[in-house]
This record gives C-alpha cells, structure tokens and sequence, in this order.
C-alpha cells in the first residue's frame, strides 16, 4: 500500500520552476499598474495645478512675472520674499476680521442644518404617518428647482418680512444672519435636502432593537433621539456639518443677497480687492500676483480643514450609505 | 355589558404624531421657505416688480417677461441653449469617468489613499468668486494660452485627424473634441459622483466574484454580469446629483445672466421669467431621463 503511493508520487512530472517573469499574467500586471499609476497622476496633476499656480506665483515679485525663465520658482525665496504678499494682503482683506465673521457665520449655518436636517431625517426614518412619501418627495423636489427660482421671492420676503402678515409691521432682515438661521433651521439652507436624504439614510441603517429597547424601559420619544440615535448617527452627523460649512463658507451668491457686499466676510473682502488695486493702480502683473495670493488666503482655511478631517470627507458617503 | 374603552391615541397614531413632530421644521419650512416663494415667482413672472420703500408693486403685464427674455435681451437665447446643451454634453462625460475613476481607484495599489485625497479635493475648492477671479487673471490666461499652443491644442489636433481616418461621424468628433477641452471641468465636477460610484463598488459582496470566478467568467463578463447591473441605480441618483450641481457650479453663464438680470438691471420678472424656462428644460429633461432608466435599473434583494 505504501509503496503504490509512493510510487504514484513519482509519476508526477516534476513542476519546473519557472521565473515569475516569463508569465504573461505578470506583465500583464505590470503593464496596468504602470498605466493606472500613469493615469492617477495625471488626472491628480489636472486637479492641484490651479492650486499649484496659485501658490507658486502667491511668492513672486513684480519682476518674476516679466522674467522669462520663471515658471514656478520665483528668482528669490526666502522667508520675507515669501511673505510680502500675504502682508500686503492681510491689511487689504481685514483678514483677521473677515476670517473670523466667515468661520463664525459657516459654523452656525453648518450646526443649524446639521440639527434640523438629523430631526427632519429621523422623522422620515422611523415613523410612519400620513403623506410620509410625498413628503419625502417635496424634500427632493426641493433639491431639483434651481435656487435662482425663489431668490427673489426669498429677498423680498426678508426684506419686508411680516410672516405672512401675523406682524404687524414687516421688519428688514436683510443684513442681519436672521435668514441663514430661519432658512437652516427649517431645512431650507444651500442644499439642504441632501443633508436630509443623508441623515435619513443612517437613522435606518441603525438597528431598531436598542431604540425599541428604550422605548419599552419609558424613555421618551425626545429622549430616545438624544440619548441612542444621536451617538449612533454622530460620525455621519459630522460629515454634514462638514459639508454644509465648506458650502457656506464657499457660496457667495446668496451670502450677498441676505448681507450685501459690505459685510467683513472673507468673500466680500477678496471682491473688494479689485477696487484696492484700481485705486492703487498697480500694473497688471502686479494685481495678478495678489489675486493669487487673496485667493490662496481664502482657500487655505479650507484646505487646513479638509488636511485634518479628509478621512471623514472622502469615508463620509461610504459609511453613509448613501448608496442604499 | 362590556365597556369599550377605546383609547384616543393608539400607539401608531402616536407615533405618527412624532412622526410630524420631528419633520415639522420642514413642512414649517417648505410652506414659508419655497412653496410660498414658488408661488411667489409664478406671479413674477407674470409682473412687473417695482421695489418702493415699503414694499413692492405688480403690474401684470401677462407674457411680455418671457416675450422680452427670448425676443429682446441680447444674450438670453444663445446662453440658454449654451447652457443647456452643455450640461446635457457634460453629463455623460462626467458618468462615465466617475464610473471609470471608481473602478481605478476601487483597485488596491500604492497611494491609493493619496489618490482619493486628491479626486476628492474639488468639493471644498468651489467657491464662486475664487473662479471669477481665476478667470479675470491674466497669469491664467497666458498659461492656458500656453497649454493650447503645446499640450491640449496639439493632442486634439492629432486626435481631430485619428477621428476622421477612423470615419467617424462628425457630430462624435465633435462631441469628444468638446469633452477634451472641458476635461478639467469634468474632472472637477466629478467628486462626489467618483465617491458614489465606489462606496457602491465596495458594497457588492466579494462571494459574487468569487463564484463567478469559480463558474469560470471571465473579466469582461464579470463586470457586465455583476459589477455593472448592481452598481446601475447609482447612475440616476449621480445624475440627479450632477443636475442639481451644475445649478450652483461656479460658471454657470446662464445662473449669471439670470443673477443679472435680477441684482444688475432689477428686471426682476424676466430674471423669474428665464429661471422657469431653465427649470422647464431641466425638469422635461429628468422626468424622461427617469423614464428611460428606472426600468433597467436593478436592484439587490434583500
């Protein structure tokens, strides 16, 4: 018995070990990891080059923007070449003031929102009621007409605005926060919906056992909400305070609309740039370099953030389940 | 004789009750946010506004806002159909190379998480006025002069001649001459579509394509067969999204013609007036877009 086994094992051809080069499969591989690598960063190139220039010519003098041979790395670069712009700047753009007026104004917009659109989705999650589809339907439809539709209207309203007459003289809010806080409140703000949709898509994704655990120990309605589904739901409660800052910080047309463009906001102040530079008439080239420079000024705050919370940005729809 | 004792609030009515509690900020802000203010443009579009200081006069003037916008102004009509036609050119583009880029990026290589880093980096970078002073500064118009005399310029030169010996037709040509040059745009508007896409990918269960694998598919029929079919009802919900997007995209000609109308001129029934034939297009061009793919659509049972 143990010899017919044995014998059977040499009767199998023995393997030759070829070197994993002579496969087509690894070429193959190798071919495609070498055109993806070259497609990735082509298309990541097309992405930060916009930035790039700006930050490169943000360092620049007058004269490197005549000089031929820079493209990128102007003749001089140390500490004070690199600087003198955003100093110029940071008196022309009241940057600590604007700055400070924007990430305030975006924080209070992105924490309403992100609250009223977390009711707004737990209501549609859990519950059933009367109208809930159609409901739901008004939620997208909001999303769907363009926001030019009801600018007017929305000006007016704020600007004479009574609530329907239930006041007895209309008051002008225009210049005050008052229709960020009422529009994000009643989800209403920049794209609220979609924060809605999101919201509604993790409450159901979370497991009804715990709520209904909750429930039946007599806690309330309320306070099952704050104590089990809001920490369930924190992480993606963060992606849409996240997303609704960055899009408040960013919009401009409606910020002008509710505040006019005399407010200290930052993008307000890198408007009001080109008028600074028609009275100091500079040359064009001059007024380019500090273009780029307000406007690397205005980003950075942004990119700070998104280099410190990237994983929530990107991870955000994912673990969302947006796609469910 | 038994006593019925029917009590007022069952459970589900109770609980419907909260169901209206927790959503009431919206309905509160529906009502007083966008229907009233949809009404609201219906009849302005239908007005002359006047702003006085204590509020504001209409005039009817029936379909003279809509008359002036497509007769009169100079611009409406050659940016209406620009803009249109464009986001309907665009939005294939930007499908398929956010389908293309997930499938890339859904790979496992080195730098795969810098890579998402970056696609990802357009969706903070959109603010309007960043793009109206890129596109008044003459640096970029001398770079961009640069890339046409070198780069893009010659690639759609070779690629215009590759074209025509394959015979193909000339609105294709056309049509991939237009992508080429608004690559950056595509790109850029692709963000949260590439994101979409991949958290569908990484949610197909891996057992699929080991079975298929197994069954002996190849490649090719895997992707149609499995990746494809489950990963397709994310094509509506980007192409809502991609629409809904290119509303508030900064360089959008026609949302500024219209913002002009309204802020610059104060003509505000006829800004009203072109938004509703934009919203009009839009709106035709979703239902039947709906219409075509949300029977084809399918999706996973549970």
């Amino acid at each position: 018995m143990a010899t017919e086994l044995s014998r059977n094992f040499k009767e199998v051809p023995e393997v030759r070990h070829k070197s994993k080069y002579f496969t087509s499969h690894f070429w193959a591989e190798t071919l495609w990891a070498l055109a993806r690598t070259i497609l990735v960063a082509g298309i990541c190139y097309i992405i930060i080059y916009p930035l790039l220039i700006k930050l490169s010519s943000s360092m620049m003098t007058e004269n490197d923007m005549y000089d031929m041979l820079v493209k990128w790395i102007p003749r001089k670069l140390n500490y004070d070449s690199i600087v003198q712009n955003y100093r110029l700047l940071y008196g022309y753009m009241k940057y600590p003031s604007a700055l400070f007026n924007s990430l305030v104004l975006a924080s209070i917009v992105a924490l309403l929102q992100m609250v009223s659109s977390s009711l707004i989705g737990y209501g549609f999650a859990r519950f059933d009621f009367f109208g809930k589809n159609l409901f739901f339907a008004l939620v997208i439809l909001t999303l769907l007409v363009p926001p030019q539709m009801i600018m007017v209207p929305m000006f007016l309203n704020f600007r004479f605005f009574d609530f329907f007459g239930m006041m007895p003289a209309s008051v002008n809010l225009l210049g005050t926060y008052w229709p960020f806080i009422l529009t994000s409140i009643t989800g209403m703000g920049l794209r609220n919906g979609f924060f809605i949709y999101i919201m509604r898509q993790v409450f159901k994704g979370l497991p009804k056992s715990l709520e209904e655990a909750a429930l039946v120990d007599g806690a309330g309605q309320m306070r099952t909400f704050l104590t089990i589904m809001i920490p369930g739901a924190a992480s993606a409660m963060l992606v849409v305070f996240l997303f609704a800052f960055v899009w408040q910080y960013n919009d401009y047309q409606f910020t002008r609309m509710y505040l006019s463009n005399t407010a200290t906001l930052l993008p307000f102040s890198l408007e009001q740039l080109t008028r600074t530079f028609d009275v100091e008439s500079y040359s064009k080239e001059y007024i380019s370099i500090l273009n780029n420079t307000g406007m690397i000024m205005f980003i950075a705050p942004l990119l700070l953030l998104y280099a410190f919370l990237q994983r929530y940005f990107i991870e955000s729809i994912e673990r969302t389940g947006i796609v469910g | 004789m038994s006593i019925k004792i029917r009590p007022r609030f069952t459970l589900r009515r109770k609980r419907a009750v909260w169901g209206y509690v927790f959503i009431s900020p919206f309905i509160i802000g529906f009502i007083a946010f966008f229907l009233g203010p949809i009404v609201q443009s219906i009849t302005f579009a239908f007005n002359e506004l006047s702003i006085k200081a204590a509020g504001f006069e209409l005039t009817y003037v029936g379909w003279e806002n809509f008359r002036y916008a497509l007769r009169v102004d100079p611009d409406f009509v050659r940016v209406f159909t620009e803009t249109t036609v464009q986001i309907l050119v665009e939005l294939p583009a930007i499908i398929l190379f956010s389908f293309f880029a997930a499938t890339l990026l859904n790979q496992k290589f080195r730098g795969r998480w810098m890579a998402r880093v970056i696609f990802f980096l357009p969706v903070i970078l959109t603010a309007g006025i960043v793009y109206q002073f890129e596109s008044g500064d003459i640096l970029h118009d001398v770079l961009d002069y640069v890339a046409d005399e070198t780069g893009v310029f010659s690639v759609s030169q070779s690629m215009i001649g590759l074209l025509l010996i394959l015979r193909m037709p000339a609105s294709f040509t056309q049509y991939i001459l237009a992508a080429v040059e608004r690559v950056p745009d595509i790109i850029n508007a692709s963000a949260i579509p590439i994101v979409v896409f991949l958290s569908a990918l990484q949610g197909i269960p891996s057992s699929l394509y080991e079975c298929a694998a197994i069954e002996g598919a190849t490649g090719w029929e895997t992707f149609w067969k499995i990746t494809f079919p489950l990963v397709s009802p994310l094509f509506l919900t980007n192409i809502i999204y991609i629409i809904v997007d290119s509303f508030t995209r900064p360089g959008n000609t026609l949302v500024e013609l219209i913002n002009d109308s309204a802020w610059g001129r104060g003509i505000y029934g006829v800004s009203v007036a072109m938004t509703w034939m934009y919203f009009g297009v839009i709106a035709v061009f979703l239902v039947l877009v709906f219409l075509l793919l949300a029977k084809r659509v399918v999706y996973m049972e549970e």
